[in-house]
């Protein structure tokens, strides 16, 4: 195992130790799931939307330390923005509100990012 | 036994509650563990005061002459060698590659047949990586595959000789797992073989062990195991890393992989380690003569093994537990990935390792679990503990609650887990930090 703790910043361990926004919501708007547990990756965000602004996000995650930080950060930069400004949230933006992460845990922020998108379309294919 | 004082000096940046509450339980022997008290004492006067070169005529050099020639011997006598040679490496790895590419690569040339390897898919990578390095330089390799149990069957290796096999090479004891090969039993098979081949006048087939997880508490008597090839490394019995063996049998063809000066019977060239060496026979000297009861280590491995499978709903224990090392634990938990429960065991003072693709830089699930279990998710849900005598019930007890509560914790956040298992109020959940009775 490669020494990939002393690489994740006090922001992903602090979303790691106490996520932000974990669970789910009563009927949710919009719900969107991605990853594979084959991969050991899997994220599902759950928004509630209320005129059309994101009211509520909620996270459930199996995966490692980036991944529960990500989809913790995720609910944070969602929640109070409308849906147009929520789906500008990309993974970079993730990233650096982690205060970055370890090359080999990018691809955890892209995961977040796709369920941010999944959840929206999820949204606007039930509107 | 004293086990030499570790430092304290820590990179690791965030404030663990570790450190809060002065915990520190390792549990992960399997990747390596302290320098044995008595063989730091041993090693010490051959840095600043006998530091001289074995090959050197002078007194310095003889000091450290007979200083290596006294490691060898207590090799030989840990390993009852009584024809042949213990030629010492820089580890484990390196003594794997002599072995394999050592004994395999001169047969290249020879014949017009590519000369074949039989190995299991579970091996170290040290194995396995050689044995795909030479494939690329025509040698062929067959890879058995363990059973259900993690179990390597005898007869699933003979089924595979062919005419042109040159080498076996089945690992002792499982790393990730734990489970015990027959070794003795493939060894005295592949005698019958070798007779055979010996009245059709055919060359024979040798035989490795990755010995390197065995050493420790198992029997290393290279003639009741039937090995000519076997693998030591120094830092799983009390040694520093840097130091490993390989006894190789008279008569049993190894060319050096590392060529240069005459050392190590031209079989291994470069100024000796010498501390290294010495701390390696002093190792292996200490286990000959520990009065360490191993049942003891047993019974706390099954009380560790049958607390969590009892306490902690859907886990499973990875491997056969009765062909199974005396130190190792390996629990498949369901629902929940391994990096995020060693992070919330380092939280807690815990070492221990997984099998997990998001522990590793390539990103792959472990090889062990997939071989023997041919499920990705089981290995990025398994978690491997490994005892030493150094652990104590009451660290297993610390260990075992705080499982509980990390388990409980990742799988109320899972999108695996069944309802049962989410905490449908809280959005912020805390560590719960046990207090416990250990003595700091």
């Amino acid at each position: 195992m490669s020494n990939i703790s002393s690489l994740y910043s006090g922001k992903v361990m602090d979303h790691f130790k106490n996520p932000h926004n974990m669970g789910e919501i009563e009927n949710p708007s919009g719900v969107g799931r991605v990853g594979n547990p084959v991969c050991g990756d899997l994220m599902e965000l759950q928004i509630k939307v209320e005129n059309n602004v994101i009211t509520d996000a909620k996270f459930q995650t199996f995966g490692c330390t980036a991944a529960i930080a990500t989809s913790s950060i995720l609910t944070d930069l969602v929640i109070g923005k409308t849906v147009e400004e929520a789906l500008k949230v990309t993974n970079i933006a993730v990233v650096d509100a982690l205060d970055g992460l370890p090359p080999v845990k990018k691809h955890c922020s892209v995961l977040a990012e796709e369920a941010l998108q999944k959840a929206v379309e999820d949204y606007n294919s039930k509107k | 036994m004293k086990v030499y004082p570790q430092t304290s000096d820590n990179e690791y940046s965030n404030k663990t509650a570790s450190e809060k509450n002065g915990v520190r339980v390792y549990l992960d022997y399997a990747a390596t563990g302290p320098v044995k008290q008595e063989v730091f004492d041993e090693i010490l006067p051959f840095f600043k005061g006998d530091f001289g070169n074995p090959s050197s005529m002078h007194e310095w050099g003889r000091a450290a002459r007979i200083a290596v020639d006294r490691a060898r011997t207590q090799l030989e006598k840990f390993l009852n060698l009584r024809e042949g040679r213990v030629i010492f490496t820089s580890g484990g790895t390196e003594a794997d590659n002599l072995a394999i590419k050592g004994l395999v690569l001169p047969f290249l040339n020879k014949n017009e047949q590519k000369p074949h390897i039989i190995t299991s898919t579970f091996e170290h990578h040290a194995v396995l990586n050689t044995c795909k390095a030479l494939e690329k330089n025509g040698v062929e390799v067959t890879y058995i595959k363990p059973d259900k149990d993690g179990l390597i069957l005898v007869s699933a290796i003979e089924k595979a000789i062919k005419k042109n096999t040159v080498l076996v090479t089945i690992m002792y004891v499982n790393n990730e797992i734990g489970t015990i090969a027959p070794i003795r039993e493939i060894g005295q098979m592949i005698e019958k073989e070798n007779e055979n081949r010996k009245l059709n006048k055919e060359s024979k087939v040798y035989f490795h062990t990755d010995a390197v997880q065995a050493a420790e508490y198992l029997n290393m008597d290279v003639d009741y195991l039937h090995v000519d090839l076997l693998t030591i490394s120094g830092h799983k019995i009390g040694a520093p890393k840097g130091v490993g063996a390989l006894y190789i049998r008279k008569g049993v063809p190894v060319l050096p992989i590392i060529t240069g000066g005459e050392q190590e019977f031209n079989l291994r060239a470069g100024t000796e380690n010498v501390a290294g060496t010495v701390a390696l026979g002093k190792a292996v000297e200490l286990i000959q003569k520990s009065e360490f009861k191993i049942d003891d280590l047993k019974n706390l491995r099954d009380y560790f093994i049958d607390r969590v499978l009892t306490e902690i709903p859907e886990t499973q224990l990875n491997g056969s537990k009765d062909f199974r090392s005396p130190n190792n634990i390996s629990i498949y938990f369901k629902y929940v990935e391994g990096e995020s429960i060693l992070m919330n065991l380092d939280l807690v003072g815990i070492a221990a390792s997984s099998g997990s693709a998001c522990t590793s830089l390539s990103l792959q699930p472990s090889h062990v679990i997939m071989a023997v279990y041919a499920d990705a998710e089981r290995a990025h849900g398994s978690i491997r503990f490994t005892l030493g005598q150094a652990t104590t019930k009451e660290e297993i007890d610390y260990t075992i609650e705080n499982l509980k509560n990390i388990i409980k914790k990742l799988r109320a956040m899972s999108p695996l887990a069944p309802k049962k298992y989410k905490v449908q109020s809280a959005s912020k959940v805390t560590i719960v930090i046990i207090p416990c009775a250990l003595n700091l």
